[in-house]
């Protein structure tokens, strides 16, 4: 009996420090996600479309089981995405956007076989569309800002991060970042 | 009520989120207060990271470049660079006081007002909303910027200072939706305000009887209490009639979005609208070519300036043709009716059609006997 909890105690040592050394890297992630949104555009012009962020919300929430753990994942990444926006555009906007994603995104891969590509090239597309509707509203609705959204760029730069996301999560599932939290 | 929470415990965890992000949102509007430390925190967090990456990215490929193609050009070039912006800066204050009012008057604003004292910064970073358009910059407020601060180009304005931290500041760009900067333009002293929200920037609060003429310029009027009045904005691109209000569309002398290296004005001086062009040409503007050296000094041919010179030179050129001496003794009169050959090199630049007098008229009957004024040879008027 004490041989048989000895031999449970280092695993379960092990699966916290991984999971830790999970979450760090996690964090890592977006951060370097925040910083390609805040950063690229001034080495590549012509990436300012590219959204990094929600990508790797969308990713989370297709991987997590739960719901609850996406969408506090994708408050957490809007609001660090808020704070570096300019002062006109109160924290929360992006924080609310990316919550809904994030628990959207949890709910559909309950449903749906989410390892498909075309699944996941579908989602990302949606998503996006999504994401920039609902801010593009909650400006409108909420702050009285009268910011003009192009329908036909806005499906352009869907298509692209949707590209983007294929490859992307590929990397992701080898690390298996989402898989190991589970754990 | 326990059952219900813990059977929809994931909607309820979500509403409870949006909800309070919601309340936080509608706090911050209502108040106008901004939760400054949760964005020192991130703006701490990220700021240097990309400034080590910029660091990075301008060190390795300045490295190449400075030591194995151009040894130390860059870095010489870099502060030519930031020093010709100051010039021109100064340049355009200079000229605009010069042109603005007379040469005493000019030297006097001069002599009272001193330009706007302004420090150079370098743009490391976007802000994080695309349909946002501003920039963080490498200065913050241990350089002596605070919010509020206009921020320009020696080309035009790009924005003004949103957020100020330690070491960097955002930078809220005029072609943001939400930004508005009030503007004169040059001819008619037109006041409106510029809106680069709707696609290309225009210029509104402009009513139909007024004048504005396309190519014309706007300057910044100061009525915003961002930009000091006579900063150069742009120029008029199209004007149009609109619903009770002119359309006018104009084109952005700053190119606020691709600027690198930008100048905050620490303290803003206003300046007049210049009465005439001010903003440099960005070509350069060279000397004529000198005469092309002959023999003769005296064959040198002058440029035809006035139209006492184009008669001049048109009465020369017949008397060549026809071999006539001014001045001779039994040299006789030209014919003044003949019409000199089309191309002859003694006509450097030809005279309009409207402006050259009919040769009966322009040649002068004069008495026999009567002393023939010699034509002189125009001096060459001041370059």
């Amino acid at each position: 009996m004490i041989g048989a909890s000895e031999h449970i105690r280092p695993r379960r040592q092990r699966a916290s420090w991984f999971g830790r050394f999970q979450v760090a890297a996690l964090v890592l992630l977006t951060l370097i996600a925040i910083i390609s949104k805040f950063y690229l555009p001034r080495l590549i012009p012509s990436t300012v479309w590219l959204e990094l962020p929600l990508l790797l919300t969308v990713y989370f929430g297709l991987k997590r089981p739960s719901p609850i753990l996406a969408l506090l994942f994708g408050a957490f990444v809007g609001i660090a995405e808020d704070s570096l926006a300019p002062e006109n555009l109160p924290i929360g906007m992006y924080g609310i956007t990316k919550t809904l994603v994030g628990y959207f995104a949890a709910t559909v891969s309950v449903k749906f076989n989410v390892e498909n590509s075309g699944i996941r090239l579908v989602l990302c597309f949606f998503f996006y569309i999504f994401h920039a509707f609902f801010y593009w509203l909650m400006r409108r609705a909420l702050l009285g800002q009268l910011v003009p959204l192009d329908p036909r760029e806005t499906l352009i730069h869907a298509a692209f991060n949707a590209a983007v996301a294929l490859p992307l999560f590929m990397i992701l599932d080898r690390m298996k970042l989402s898989g190991e939290l589970t754990a | 009520m326990e059952a219900l929470l813990s059977r929809y415990r994931n909607l309820t965890v979500l509403l409870v989120v949006v909800v309070g992000q919601l309340l936080y949102l509608a706090y911050q509007v209502k108040t106008s207060r901004d939760e400054r430390l949760i964005r020192v925190w991130a703006v701490s967090a990220v700021t240097p990271m990309a400034g080590v990456v910029e660091a990075i990215r301008h060190n390795t490929i300045g490295f190449l470049q400075d030591y194995f193609i151009l040894l130390d050009v860059r870095e010489q070039n870099r502060k030519l660079k930031a020093d010709n912006d100051k010039l021109r800066m100064e340049n355009v204050y200079f000229r605009n006081q010069l042109s603005t009012a007379e040469h005493a008057r000019a030297l006097t604003l001069f002599q009272t007002q001193s330009p706007s004292k302004t420090v150079a910064a370098r743009v490391i970073g976007n802000s994080t909303v695309a349909s946002a358009k501003a920039v963080f910059i490498d200065r913050g407020s241990t350089s002596g910027i605070a919010k509020g601060m206009a921020v320009v180009t020696p080309d035009g304005i790009v924005g003004k200072v949103v957020a100020v931290y330690p070491l960097v500041a955002q930078v809220l760009l005029v072609t943001d939706p939400t930004f508005k900067v009030g503007v004169e333009s040059q001819k008619g002293r037109v006041h409106g305000v510029l809106d680069c929200g709707k696609g290309p920037c225009a210029v509104e609060q402009i009513q139909e009887e007024e004048k504005v003429t396309p190519g014309e310029w706007f300057f910044t009027s100061g009525e915003d209490r961002i930009f000091p009045k006579g900063f150069p904005v742009g120029t008029v691109i199209s004007v149009q009639p609109g619903q009770g209000m002119k359309d006018v569309k104009l084109n952005l002398s700053g190119a606020p979005g691709g600027v690198e290296e930008v100048l905050v004005v620490l303290q803003g001086v206003h300046q007049r609208i210049p009465v005439g062009p001010v903003v440099e040409d960005s070509t350069t503007k060279a000397l004529p070519p000198p005469p092309p050296e002959s023999g003769a000094a005296g064959k040198q041919q002058a440029v035809s300036q006035t139209e006492a010179d184009k008669v001049a030179q048109k009465y020369e050129q017949i008397g060549k043709e026809q071999n006539h001496v001014y001045g001779a003794l039994a040299s006789g009169l030209p014919n003044f009716n003949a019409k000199p050959p089309a191309n002859t090199p003694a006509t450097p630049t030809p005279a309009p059609k409207a402006t050259t007098p009919p040769p009966a008229k322009a040649a002068p009957v004069l008495p026999l006997g009567a002393p023939r004024p010699k034509p002189e040879r125009p001096t060459p008027p001041p370059q």
